[in-house]
């Protein structure tokens, strides 16, 4: 009854990866709590977060290689193609929510920052004389009195520079598609994907080198959640660029119809505009003053 | 009325945009593919409300042992509950918060949500815009399934241990520092991960609502023709899309507050509990307006099928919607105004908060006038809809008044606050879901349901919750707290009152499941059309219930110049 169809949709087959990525999205979870609490599960959570991992990338990998699948044998008609477009376009808009959220306790911390916040000594925070006032009735500031911060102009603004340079490669690449020159496309790609590893490479070291570490104080909490939460974008954008390249060598994507590209270039802007706001807020703005590392 | 059903029986020579690809479209797969593996909107829908009916049944039970508990004055049965020894008061609270936590959690995130979004708006977004399915009807499953892994980490956080006991104990808004270093164990993780799951299901849902809402419509369905319904989906999708990330994010914090030493939100550090609140009632109130808008939505549909005339203000009635959205973004402080805010931000959120009145006065006045001069019929959905329209506004002025940030210093975290949301919610949203349900349960089902038993049902609901929850006014007014499972001598005359209106309401849903066997078994077979002349939307020119695949051929809406006239031209 093929014949009936008159529609350009995507009628879809039953699939069972949405069940078995859920199943596997709350076994990765559950694993998370029994590794919280070693005492009560001993060693068993490890075990249980890689089955749930195991089971997510397998989701991630033949979902979407289903939807390659579907793509290349003609099923995205033009109206389904704009599905995606919506699509892509509403998942940057939440992602850009959940990144409000980190951005807010941020400024939370900076524009109001708790009284008499205790300047710590070797890594480890003393909260023993938080509450003593010490003739010190100022109000507080973002970084504590003695605390180092990252110099925002050194690698910080070497990573803000390398990830503005993949925007234009990544653009050059899509020109490059469009005007059907395929060997432009991929070295575009390349030296995108080569960026993007390189920006994560550098944060890495940077995390490495930092003189605060995770929890120590407010500050250090909001900079590693939200640089952190970033850099995890960053490595998904890289593979989402890198499965492109992937593409671009086995002949996929045509100067007309190329949305895995486009959603991954989209993808790659969004992650590139947030490093902006985090270089801006978190790395120039809330160090200012600060003494530096 | 044209059938489009003959449309698209009809073989077409024009039909083979896809070539062969879908040879076994129309073959209806096994039963495990069918329900564990479906990309059917219709099968998703029905397998979201059958969820929802199931949490609703664990989430009502629980109300039932508090509301036993409360019967009287001192603890009766928390004791015996928690396992703990007579006078262990510490382990008769902890297991009363957790009572607290699950009910309010399994209400509003596994069992409205899932009704009102998943279930009707699954079934009949597609059908009202003439679309054969979800834009992405792979991930319309994920977004299911992911709800219910979501409950199931709820589940696995009542067995294990919180603080004082087994099960989180937190409040369903999961407040710092009571949720971080008030308790250990991994009780909590085991709710916050719940949260994180069913919030992701929550917001693919949300893309693939607005995506479909955007783009699938049928031709020469604009967006200020669609059905209130799906205007009401698509105001609640994107506020789902907006609002949940940033609980995400709130949650997150929580996470790592608790296992790997941040201190967002403990003082103690530098960090902020009030920021936790802010963040989380940056999400939480447009939270109300998402368990809401889907009921004004089907609310409009149902008052102006049984009157037999277009809803009165067609247009206003879409973009106080879109108001009350909008609105419901900046308003969330107000339910902070005891955390010390200073007097200028509480007289912004007051006066803002009170604006939402306006849209929401511009919605319950358009039913009234639509059903004015109307010819009226009282069908089971119509007088549901009337006992949403009257108990959702006693809710709503309760509103107001809680609203004034001076009243509120009064009343906050009273019984007059439970008298009130409830009121909009299982009252409100809770009339709307059985609206909806009898409206919609000939077309998803092909039978009949009772309209004895339909109506028997609601006068004995409408009842109950207001004996349960009217003396709830009287109660915080007199200055009840919420949330303490013991009370004075002085309260124990209107919470007896309460108890026995939640027998008489659950006495009303033992009514509702007999009607719903006796659909299944003996219910007279569906017409396509059982409600008439006044019922114009879509769903209605399909057969009950409708074929696996509708609408393989598009309907085409013919310009009537009349905002609220949705049959397909194909006469």
């Amino acid at each position: 009854m093929a014949g009936n169809v008159n529609h350009d949709y995507h009628i879809l087959e039953p699939d069972i990866w949405p069940l078995l990525g859920a199943f596997s999205a709350l076994t990765f979870t559950s694993g998370m709590v029994l590794s919280f609490y070693p005492d009560l599960f001993g060693a068993a959570a490890n075990i249980v977060i890689w089955l749930g991992l195991a089971g997510l990338l397998a989701t991630f990998f033949f979902w979407f290689k289903n939807v390659v699948i579907e793509a290349q044998r003609g099923d995205h008609t033009p109206v389904v193609q704009l599905h995606m477009r919506y699509g892509m376009i509403l998942f940057i808009a939440s992602e850009v929510m959940f990144f409000v959220g980190w951005f807010w306790s941020f400024f939370d911390f900076a524009l109001f920052p708790a009284p008499l916040q205790v300047a710590f000594t070797d890594g480890v925070q003393s909260t023993a004389n938080l509450f003593i006032t010490q003739g010190d009735t100022s109000t507080g500031t973002l970084v504590p009195e003695g605390m180092e911060v990252l110099d925002a102009f050194s690698l910080p603004l070497l990573n803000t520079l390398i990830l503005l340079c993949s925007g234009t490669t990544v653009t050059w690449a899509h020109h490059a598609l469009i005007h059907g020159d395929r060997e432009g496309l991929k070295q575009g790609l390349w030296a995108t994907v080569a960026l993007g590893v390189l920006f994560s490479g550098i944060q890495a070291y940077e995390y490495s080198i930092a003189p605060f570490v995770f929890g120590q104080n407010t500050y250090s909490s909001a900079f590693y959640m939200a640089t952190g939460f970033h850099g995890f974008h960053v490595l998904i954008g890289t593979i989402f660029l890198a499965v492109c390249l992937y593409r671009a060598y086995i002949g996929h994507f045509t100067p007309r119809q190329h949305f895995g590209f486009e959603a991954a270039a989209w993808y790659w802007h969004f992650v590139d505009v947030v490093w902006l706001f985090l270089f801006i807020a978190v790395y120039v703005w809330g160090g200012w003053g600060a003494a530096v590392h | 009325m044209a059938t489009t059903a003959e449309g698209f029986d009809a073989p077409t020579a024009a039909g083979t945009t896809h070539g062969g690809d879908h040879g076994d479209d129309h073959h209806m797969p096994g039963f495990f593919a069918r329900w564990f593996m479906s990309t059917n909107h219709k099968d998703i829908g029905t397998l979201y409300l059958i969820f929802a009916i199931i949490a609703g049944i664990i989430g009502g039970a629980i109300s039932g042992i508090m509301r036993l508990e409360l019967a009287e004055p001192g603890i009766q049965y928390l004791f015996w509950w928690a396992g703990a020894s007579e006078g262990d008061i510490a382990a008769a609270g902890h297991m009363w918060n957790v009572f607290i936590t699950a009910h309010g959690l399994i209400m509003v995130f596994f069992m409205v949500m899932p009704a009102m979004i998943g279930g009707f708006g699954n079934w009949f977004v597609p059908l009202m815009i003439g679309a054969p399915d979800m834009a992405f009807p792979r991930m319309n499953n994920i977004s299911f399934w992911l709800t219910v892994v979501g409950f199931l980490s709820l589940l696995f956080s009542m067995f294990v241990p919180g603080s004082g006991g087994m099960g989180a104990g937190v409040g369903w808004t999961v407040y710092a520092p009571l949720s971080t270093t008030g308790s250990p164990g991994p009780a909590v993780d085991f709710a916050i991960f719940s949260l994180h799951l069913a919030g992701a299901g929550s917001i693919l849902g949300a893309t693939n609502f607005i995506t479909t809402i955007f783009n699938m419509r049928a031709p020469g369905m604009t967006l200020h023709k669609m059905p209130l319904f799906v205007w009401s989906v698509l105001v609640t999708a994107f506020l789902l899309l907006l609002a949940l990330p940033v609980l995400a994010a709130a949650i997150t914090m929580l996470l790592t507050d608790r296992n790997f030493g941040t201190t967002f939100f403990d003082p103690a550090g530098g960090g902020d509990p009030v920021l936790y609140q802010h963040l989380f009632w940056f999400f939480g109130h447009p939270e109300v307006y998402i368990m809401i808008l889907p009921g004004f939505g089907m609310i409009s549909q149902i008052v102006a099928t049984f009157s037999r005339k277009p809803v009165f203000g067609y247009l206003a009635m879409a973009y106080a919607m879109v108001a009350i959205g909008v609105v419901g973004f900046v308003v969330w402080a107000h339910h902070m105004y005891t955390v010390g805010l200073d007097v200028n931000t509480k007289m912004y959120f007051t006066a803002a908060t009170m604006v939402i009145a306006v849209p929401t006065g511009v919605k319950i006045f358009s039913w009234i006038a639509t059903m004015w001069g109307g010819s009226i019929e009282f069908k089971s959905p119509m007088v549901w809809a009337l006992g949403f329209i009257f108990l959702f506004t006693v809710g709503g002025v309760t509103g107001v008044v809680l609203a004034n940030g001076g009243i509120d210093d009064n009343l906050h975290d009273t019984y007059y606050v439970i008298a009130h949301f409830h009121y909009v919610l299982s009252m409100g949203a809770v009339f709307s879901l059985f609206a909806g349900f009898y409206y919609w349960f000939p077309k998803m089902s092909g039978r009949m349901h009772s309209e004895f038993l339909s109506h028997l049902h609601f006068w004995v609901f409408f009842i109950g919750v207001n004996v349960i929850f009217f003396p709830q006014h009287f109660l915080g007014m007199d200055g009840m707290p919420r949330r303490i499972p013991d009370y004075p001598e002085a309260f124990a005359f209107w919470n007896m009152v309460s108890s026995y209106g939640y027998a008489i309401m659950a006495a009303s849903m033992a009514i509702f499941f007999v009607n719903l066997a006796y659909a299944f078994t003996a219910g007279r077979k569906a017409e396509n059309n059982p409600w008439g002349e006044g019922a114009t939307t879509l769903e209605w020119t399909l057969t009950s219930p409708p074929p696996f695949h509708q609408f393989e051929t598009l309907p085409v809406i013919e310009d009537h110049h009349d905002y609220h006239d949705h049959r397909p031209a194909t006469a």
